[in-house]
């Protein structure tokens, strides 16, 4: 199934001049792969979404369960191939690789088709979406296709494993470039480097050095240089410390998701993945759910938010802050939420009607009519 | 007793200071030791051994690691981990009364493996710009550092203990580390065994702390996990920690920063290193003393009553106050 935008609302009405005109001029066609589970109910919320905010984005849908070649080698089908390097832009909702599947995982998969070689997760938190860390705002960089996630590990002996961790210089040049030019074009004053070079002298060591040399090409951001457990025990304690971190695979896995955990979770939490060639792909990072696939009870929160980094990767920034500015709203405002006060709207027609309302009309929807008075108690 | 780096012999100059006040018998034998002043040789090193082996006890500052390589990859702090054969790392983070954190009334132990794992210093540089480090597990150190746990929860009456591990991509190696811990909670069947992965947990513990008891972790994750309790609980000048060998305790704090942006500043909590001091005497068996169960119980005064506390919990008084106020609560007992 395809989404079209009506084309004859563009043009004229995003000519600001500010951010890319060749993107106002035409639709962006983005490879939207839906996953599995609550996966195709949240992608076509947000595309429903995208619609209302008159967005100009042109949808091409694609299934990237993997198939065998003949030489064996597992890889994902032609078309989402094709697509993806067409459009050098995806979004992706969960993907679950099955216990008994026979091909590696789904991530893993796409991470090295594409060469994804940056995870970055920005972590804000949501007014309205209570946590004991208030005023977080940070963003997590991390190296994707190295360090301690080679899987190159063997039995040495029986009783006896070794597991090998992976730095290269090329790799991570490549992540502190990107982290230094995300931080410039995105007006992020500090760049932290995380390690462990007291421990991983050359490992570390390396990746460090890498940072410094590219810090030298940035003067106009602050390079800053932290210990992981530093990092950690400052994280719990004053998140808003932090700004931009930048680190190796293991670090940023388990760093990426303590941030996520200070904002809400990974309910909440957008993610983009740069890939070489300026591709980049979008996802929202949690689970499948199956327990509540296809029962329209899933929040399409982390898909919208990753959605809205999306157009502010392309360019498409002010359709990124009103949607963006309509979602934190629709929280704060408290009237699409469910029983628990944790949980923003779980039901996603709720979720959708709310949020047009908020896009279409600019104003919050009218509160209910009061109930009638109760009738007055009879005379004695 | 080795100072260390950066505030350690502040620290250390307050617990002589409150030993000496309550006339604990303990003798210390210092050593100083540092790798990044370079007063550190392998000499100093041995001679250090000599005495911990004897003595069988120790109290110790942090060793700051250089970054740059010298030849040796392994700092001494590793070093004197390996020789020693201090394989346990237990960091209890307990909530004080006092000290107000987002997560009132917490109380977990973390027990880290704290001689092989990603610390084994073994790097090489297989091809210009290409560096491979090696992770190494082992069965009998893992089932060792899962007794190790299970006993400790037995001893201490803790009821559960979680293995935290990130064996959905290290299949070998954190795989291993699990199915051992798994085999040794058979054996202890009143003791609940649950395991989650690394980054979940990390989340888990921001969200949620309550739900974990005793985590059991191997070396780097314990690292992390030590730090973001002990960050939950109130930070590093609060939390006491100990390792352990078969034969040798060595007690330090559950944090470990030399925290150099204090040193001479008088500044820094002792609190950390204080209760240490009292866990090392409590191992060494003076609990039937009641300056032990009175040191550990003081250290509540100072903080509730809200007077003295230092920088890092919210207040400005100096180290030296606190120490001082200590001791004045602890004289009146004593005769």
């Amino acid at each position: 199934m395809d989404y079209m935008v009506q084309n004859s609302e563009l043009g004229c009405t995003w000519n600001s001049g500010t951010y890319d005109v060749k993107a106002y001029q035409k639709a962006r066609t983005v490879t939207l792969i839906p996953g599995d589970g609550i996966g195709p109910e949240i992608s076509a919320a947000v595309v429903r979404i995208f619609d209302a905010a008159k967005v100009p984005i042109h949808w091409e849908e694609r299934n990237v369960t993997p198939v065998q070649s003949p030489a064996g080698k597992w890889m994902i089908p032609h078309s989402a191939k094709c697509s993806m390097d067409k459009n050098k832009l995806g979004l992706k909702g969960p993907l679950k690789t099955p216990v008994a599947a026979g091909h590696p995982s789904m991530n893993l998969l796409l991470r090295k088709t594409f060469d994804l070689y940056a995870n970055v997760r920005p972590c804000v938190s949501i007014a309205g979406y209570h946590t004991p860390f208030a005023d977080v705002n940070l963003v997590t960089i991390r190296e994707n296709t190295e360090g301690e996630y080679s899987g190159i590990e063997h039995v040495i002996v029986d009783g006896v494993v070794q597991s090998i961790k992976l730095i290269t210089e090329g790799a991570s040049r490549r992540v502190a470039e990107f982290a230094f030019e995300f931080a410039r074009k995105n007006q992020r004053g500090t760049v932290t480097a995380v390690h462990k070079a007291n421990i991983m002298r050359l490992s570390d060591g390396l990746f460090l050095k890498k940072c410094r040399e590219v810090a030298e090409n940035y003067k106009d951001v602050h390079f800053k240089e932290m210990y992981l457990d530093t990092v950690c025990l400052n994280m719990v304690q004053d998140p808003t410390q932090f700004d931009v971190l930048v680190m190796p695979n293991l670090y940023g896995d388990i760093l990426s998701d303590l941030c996520a955990g200070l904002v809400g979770g990974l309910g909440v939490t957008p993610s983009g993945n740069i890939g070489a060639n300026g591709l980049a792909i979008f996802e929202s990072v949690h689970g499948t759910a199956p327990d509540i696939a296809g029962k329209d009870l899933a929040n399409p929160t982390a898909l919208l938010l990753s959605a809205v980094m999306m157009l502010r990767h392309t360019g498409l920034g002010q359709h990124a802050t009103r949607i963006e500015r309509a979602c934190f709203d629709m929280i704060s405002d408290g009237k699409a939420r469910s029983q628990s006060v944790l949980t923003p709207a779980r039901s996603r027609k709720l979720y959708n009607t709310i949020l047009l309302e908020f896009l279409v009309h600019k104003k919050p929807p009218p509160p209910p009519p009061p109930p009638p008075p109760p009738p007055p108690p009879p005379p004695p | 007793m080795i100072p260390g780096d950066g505030v350690g012999p502040e620290l250390m100059l307050s617990v002589k200071d409150v030993f000496k006040a309550a006339e604990v018998p303990v003798e210390f034998e210092e050593h100083q030791l540092s790798e990044v002043q370079g007063t550190a040789t392998p000499s100093k090193l041995e001679k250090l051994l000599q005495d911990m082996r004897a003595n069988r006890v120790a109290i110790k500052g942090k060793l700051n690691a250089p970054m740059e390589v010298k030849g040796e990859l392994n700092s001494y702090e590793m070093e004197l981990r390996r020789q020693m054969d201090l394989f346990a790392n237990v960091v209890r983070c307990k909530s004080l009364l006092g000290c107000a954190t987002r997560h009132p009334n917490l109380d977990l132990v973390v027990i880290r493996e704290q001689t092989e794992g990603e610390y084994s210093s073994l790097e090489h540089e297989s091809v210009s710009g290409v560096v491979e480090c090696l992770k190494i597990v082992t069965r009998n150190k893992s089932q060792r550092i899962a007794k190790f746990a299970f006993d400790y929860a037995t001893r201490h009456g803790r009821h559960a203990v979680t293995a935290v591990h990130k064996a959905n991509i290290m299949k070998l190696g954190d795989g291993l580390f699990l199915q051992c811990c798994e085999e040794v909670s058979q054996l202890y069947p009143k003791i609940k065994f649950n395991s989650m992965i690394v980054d979940n947990c990390c989340m888990q513990l921001v969200r949620d702390p309550y739900q974990f008891d005793v985590l059991l972790t191997p070396n780097l994750y314990g690292n992390v996990l030590d730090h973001v309790v002990a960050g939950l609980v109130g930070g590093a000048g609060v939390v006491p920690g100990e390792s352990y060998s078969a034969d040798y305790a060595v007690f330090e704090t559950g944090a470990r920063h030399p925290f150099a942006q204090a040193v001479g500043r008088n500044i820094a909590n002792p609190t950390a290193m204080l209760l240490t001091a009292a866990n090392m005497l409590h191992h060494l068996k003076y609990a039937s003393l009641f300056l032990c169960s009175l040191n550990l119980g003081v250290f509540f005064f100072p903080l509730s009553l809200l007077q003295v506390r230092t920088r890092d919990v919210g207040g400005y008084s100096t180290t030296t106050d606190f120490v001082q106020t200590v001791i004045d609560n602890m004289r009146p007992s004593i005769h």
